[in-house]
């Protein structure tokens, strides 16, 4: 099949970018669509002009690092289908299609179609972690945790930090991201302890990288390839309120100073 | 890109310091649980002021008289307790709408080519900011018309039953208040579902019934009170 591409092209960090068109020929319904555009970039090699740069890890929907706005919609038209999943039988042939990098201040473009990410690492680095070391793994039922919140925990802790929440948000705003990483923890007992402490730095760390701010829209949730649920979001106001208005003021002297 | 972690005042002594209200209000989700709460005391206020205006129904009397009884509960000082209360409600809600929603335009400096796709989002979320501003014309109208008389041409101090039929005879009157609660009840279905997302108070075992009272609120408030300018248009009330 035929399909015709505008790519958003930029030099670097520093240049303006703007749309290329490639004609995309005699492209097999059965390329993912990640392969579709390596088709473009040998040709593009061949003619001596410089590849679509894009991101691409695992090719197997696991690793988050692919990341593509299709047709105004984060990962294509899929649902729970990284970019990298989806393959070109979603489209047909004559499709006109449009590619852009993440939109957002946070996330910078470096080249192309790549963007930097690292701002989601910061969040992360601020408070998405357990201090207590874990050892080796504990004796299965050790630790007793009801099998709905061991349930809940993996379900956010699905997030593999593509970032199509942020690229698919009108505001731009990273808490399905910061929402699934407090969750994960806030959802087990080995997360407690660091509990009021993390939404805080987490939260804050969010609010400095500029992301915009949640108005629940829901639209990061419909994108997520990994179907991560807004229910997390209500984990993390709910932990805020309580790390704020409710948590035992002296009782975080200790955890404060630790960091 | 050059920023780094951060480390949060977390201690007892920082926190005294920074204060904890103020931290709170610092951030992004505080100021958004700031018009969460106020957006509460509102729709409470919006519903209650709703049972209030059905009385126009039961007659001049039963309205003027429950509309005297307001102003004389606590030796008339109730009245200026409630305004005070809504007056710091709705300047905190547009005060954390504004800064959020600047925020928010900040974060995306170059938008998208291709139109975005909207999936989950509704009609009713993606103009929440035009609903309010909008909402705020319509409070500031709707206090020079009814309760200053300033706007209405025929305002009869203490009758507020023929100020309501006098003032909703004229159709472009009604016209304003149809519109403005038509505004109104897209303002609440969004954001009765979103104060409750907002304030953490999300279940599975009633996350449906969350959903049912946001369409709930915003249609029974929006009905009831556009019922009543078609009320007198039409010659029921007069
Ligand atoms: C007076 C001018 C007003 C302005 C400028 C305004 C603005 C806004 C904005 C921008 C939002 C955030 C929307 C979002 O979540 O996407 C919002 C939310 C909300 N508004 Fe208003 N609004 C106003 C009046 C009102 C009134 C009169 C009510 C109640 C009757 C109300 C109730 C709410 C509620 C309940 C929310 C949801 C809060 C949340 O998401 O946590 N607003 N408003
Ligand atoms: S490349 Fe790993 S998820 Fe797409």
């Amino acid at each position: 099949m035929n399909i015709t591409l505008h790519v958003w092209r930029q030099k670097d960090a520093k240049s303006k970018g703007r749309f290329v068109k490639y004609e995309a020929n005699d492209i097999i319904p059965d390329m993912s669509f990640l392969e579709m555009l390596d088709v473009i970039n040998e040709r593009l090699t061949l003619e001596g002009e410089d590849p679509i740069a894009f991101d691409h890890d695992c090719r197997e929907g696991i690793c988050g690092t692919c990341g593509l706005v299709i047709n105004g919609r984060a990962h294509g038209p899929r649902a729970r289908t990284t970019a990298c999943q989806l393959h070109m039988r979603s489209f047909k042939g004559g499709d006109v299609i449009w590619i852009e990098p993440w939109r957002a201040k946070a996330f910078p473009v470096v080249k192309d179609l790549i963007v930097d990410r690292s701002a989601f690492d910061r969040i992360i680095a601020a408070g998405g972690f357990i201090s207590a070391p874990a050892g080796s793994a504990p004796d299965g039922n050790a630790i007793p945790i009801p099998k709905e919140n061991a349930d809940l925990a993996m379900d956010a802790a699905a997030c593999i930090g593509c970032g199509a929440c942020v690229a698919a948000c009108r505001n731009a705003s990273a808490m399905l991201f910061t929402a699934s990483k407090v969750a994960q923890f806030g959802l087990l007992p080995q997360g407690q302890p660091e509990r009021d402490v993390r939404v805080k730095r987490m939260v804050a760390q969010m609010d400095l990288e500029g992301f915009g701010n949640c108005t629940n829209h829901r639209d990061c949730q419909a994108v997520c390839p990994k179907s991560v649920s807004v229910d997390n979001i209500a984990r993390l106001n709910r932990d805020f309120i309580r790390s704020t208005l409710v948590a035992d003021r002296r009782a975080a002297v200790g955890v404060g100073s630790a960091g | 890109m050059e920023s780094s972690v951060i480390s949060v005042p977390v201690g007892a002594a920082a926190a005294k310091r920074a204060g904890y209200l103020r931290a709170y209000y610092g951030s992004t989700v505080g100021k958004k649980q700031v018009m969460a709460v106020t957006g509460v005391i509102m729709v409470l206020f919006v519903i209650g002021h709703m049972i209030g205006n059905l009385q126009v129904y039961l007659g001049a009397e039963s309205l003027n008289h429950y509309a005297e009884l307001l102003r004389a509960l606590g030796h008339g000082g109730l009245i200026w307790v409630v305004r005070g209360l809504l007056l710091a409600a709705v300047v905190l809600h547009i005060w954390s709408a504004t800064a959020l929603t600047l925020g928010s335009w900040a974060a995306r400096p170059i938008g998208y080519r291709h139109r975005q796709r909207w999936i989950e989002s509704t009609y009713a979320s993606r103009t929440m900011r035009w609903g309010g501003p909008i909402l705020l014309l319509f409070i500031i109208y709707h206090l020079l018309h009814f309760t200053t008389g300033t706007l209405h041409g025929d305002f009869v101090t203490g009758d507020v039953y023929h100020n309501v039929v006098a003032g909703f005879s004229i159709w472009w009157v009604s016209a304003i208040y149809i519109f403005a609660q038509l505004v109104l009840g897209l303002h609440l279905y969004h954001g009765a579902w979103s104060m409750l997302q907002t304030l953490g108070l999300s279940h599975a075992s009633y996350d449906r019934l969350r959903a049912g009272l946001a369409i709930f609120v915003a249609f029974v408030v929006a009905a009831a009170n556009i019922s009543i300018p078609l009320a007198v248009l039409t010659g029921v009330v007069s």
